[in-house]
């Protein structure tokens, strides 16, 4: 059989099929781009008579801004309190032994594989009797609970590369065991706590499913509102939202990849 | 001093107890309450799981979300290994332009690319226009609220994390393998079959794993690009628990969902690699 991989009409053809796969992928994205600016009150594509209304619409929006503003304040206590929850119990897991250290180390990655539906209607049963539903303390609690895994393996693979050593150096030089891990350890792993950090405030602020169903009528996040809007009123707001959000998740994530590089470089 | 380079126990304890009270109030217990429900009416009955194995529908529907979960493995696993493949292989600008293409997607929060989809897809949308001012069709054709449509959006959403596992095992190649091969007088078909497939097959796994385990309990995207018609496990839980009030039922097939979703990653789990998942990042 002829060497049909090595020949010039393959590599041809294979880079353009690569070249339709890699527009599938980025259409989407791309495309909430200029249906945002278009001046129809439906979509239109593609758009004529550019405008930034629809953004004007979206900060103009009493609901809209109260969403957001919402779902700003639960990602950052979901951050706050999974961060420092999740880097607690690193260092207890890999510096320390306790009972049922194992078990909390797979229950703890166990949100990352269930079904967010099953999450969602479990966490609704449980907190609707208790009236947490539509709560600042309902949301982060759940947030936390989808956020933590993340703090935990980014922590934790960031411990994995501190060498005990220098804690056990520290300890020799009459270091206490506090002032070891709070001045040798914790900014050893900072860049792993801070990737952390910045992934559990993306992962609240970008939950829909468990927030579509514990959302009350007033306490409602961005998720939700644009969830019922693109169910009931497909409007162009929706693409301007959605383009804030790209903007936002994008450069979110760049900064956790950058804190990423600066942990394996440093 | 412990040799783990030493917190006492009770510290370390005392140090995860706060992890381990969140997760048991509101991840382990809550999960229990709920899924319990499932066996009692108002004493221990096995009747819902009884009713949904008996029911043609909902095992149909349990059927189709399979099936739905095994098509968009397999469609992921397709248009996502030569993705792979060029991140792998590609270096300087060209390999930062494949990346941002493949992460940038994974950045957009899975609610707007559905509802770029439904923009593409309905009746007047996009994709429609198009065809229609290119003079390929005259009619608009119905793309949105059907099976190719979820397998299409659903593909889309779920291939970065086919692409990542299946792009570091093909990274872990050592340069040498296949260029020996060749060396040796072996086609490139051949080092592809007999080198480079076999050597990436651990990605491979992990990246069919990891897309089946999410397709399979997938709600937003079923639910948006759908429609009313489409019923996946998921949609079917939502709608008994919501629209029915029928807790019970729901927290059945939820149980199902479960068991089977936990049952694939714990047998596969020295395959699956749950720490890849990090590879959002």
């Amino acid at each position: 059989m002829p060497d049909a991989l090595g020949t010039r009409a393959f590599r041809i053809a294979f880079a353009a099929c690569c070249a339709l796969i890699l527009f599938y992928l980025l259409l989407p994205t791309l495309l909430v781009f200029p249906i945002s600016l278009g001046g129809d009150p439906y979509i239109r594509f593609p758009p004529r008579n550019l405008t930034l209304d629809w953004y004007g619409a979206y900060f103009n929006d009493p609901e809209w801004r109260a969403a957001t503003f919402f779902s700003l304040k639960i990602a950052l206590l979901t951050a706050v309190f999974s961060t420092a929850i999740g880097t607690a119990a690193s260092i207890a897991m890999a510096r320390g032994s306790f009972p049922g250290r194992r078990l909390l180390g797979v229950i703890v990655l166990a949100p990352l594989i269930t079904p967010h539906v099953v999450v969602a209607l479990a966490l609704y049963f449980q907190f609707a009797p208790l009236g947490l539903v539509g709560t600042t303390a309902g949301f982060v609690a759940a947030h936390c609970v989808l956020a933590v895994p993340y703090v935990v393996l980014m922590t934790s693979a960031a411990l994995a590369g501190v060498d005990p050593s220098l804690e056990m150096a520290a300890l020799n030089c009459g270091a206490s065991r506090w002032r070891a891990l709070w001045e040798v350890t914790l900014p050893l792993i900072l860049p792993g706590v801070a990737a952390g950090a910045l992934f559990a405030f993306l992962t609240s602020f970008d939950e829909t499913v468990v927030s579509f169903f514990i959302s009350g009528v007033d306490n409602k996040t961005i998720t939700r509102k644009i969830f019922e809007d693109v169910d009931f009123n497909l409007t162009p707001v929706i693409a301007a939202v959605s383009v804030v959000f790209v903007l936002v998740t994008v450069a979110l994530m760049v900064a956790v990849n950058l804190t990423q590089r600066g942990m394996k470089r440093g | 001093m412990s040799m783990r380079g030493g917190l006492s126990r009770s510290t370390a304890a005392l140090m995860a107890l706060p992890l381990a009270a969140l997760m048991i109030a509101a991840f382990v217990w809550p999960l229990v309450a709920f899924l319990s429900v499932s066996l009692f009416d108002p004493g221990f009955t096995l009747e819902h799981y009884a009713r949904l194995f008996a029911t043609e529908l909902y095992l149909e529907v349990l059927g189709e979300t399979i099936l739905t979960a095994l098509i968009v493995t397999a469609v992921t696993l397709l248009l996502g290994y030569p993705i792979a493949w060029m991140m792998a292989k590609l270096r300087g600008r060209w390999a930062w332009i494949v990346a941002a293409c493949v992460l940038i997607p994974l950045w957009t929060p899975v609610l707007v690319r559905s509802y770029a989809w439904i923009i593409i897809l309905q009746r007047r949308g996009v994709l429609n226009t198009t065809l229609a001012s290119l003079g390929i069709v005259d009619q608009p054709l119905t793309l949105l609220y059907t099976f190719g449509a979820v397998v299409l959006a659903m593909t889309h959403v779920l291939m970065p994390f086919m692409i990542l596992p299946i792009q570091s095992s093909l990274r872990a190649i050592p340069e040498e393998l296949p260029r020996a091969a060749r060396g040796l007088g072996a086609s490139h078909l051949r080092v592809f079959t007999s080198v480079i497939l076999p050597l990436s097959l651990p990605g491979v796994m992990a990246g069919c794993l990891m897309v089946f385990i999410i397709a399979l309990g997938f709600y937003i995207t079923p639910a948006l690009v759908g429609g009313p018609r489409t019923l996946m496990i998921s949609t079917l839980i939502t709608q008994q628990a919501f629209e029915l009030l029928n807790w019970p039922f729901a927290a059945s097939i939820s149980t199902v969902l479960l068991v089977l979703t936990l049952g694939i990653a714990i047998v596969f789990r020295r395959l699956l690699n749950v720490d890849r998942l990090s590879l959002h990042a």
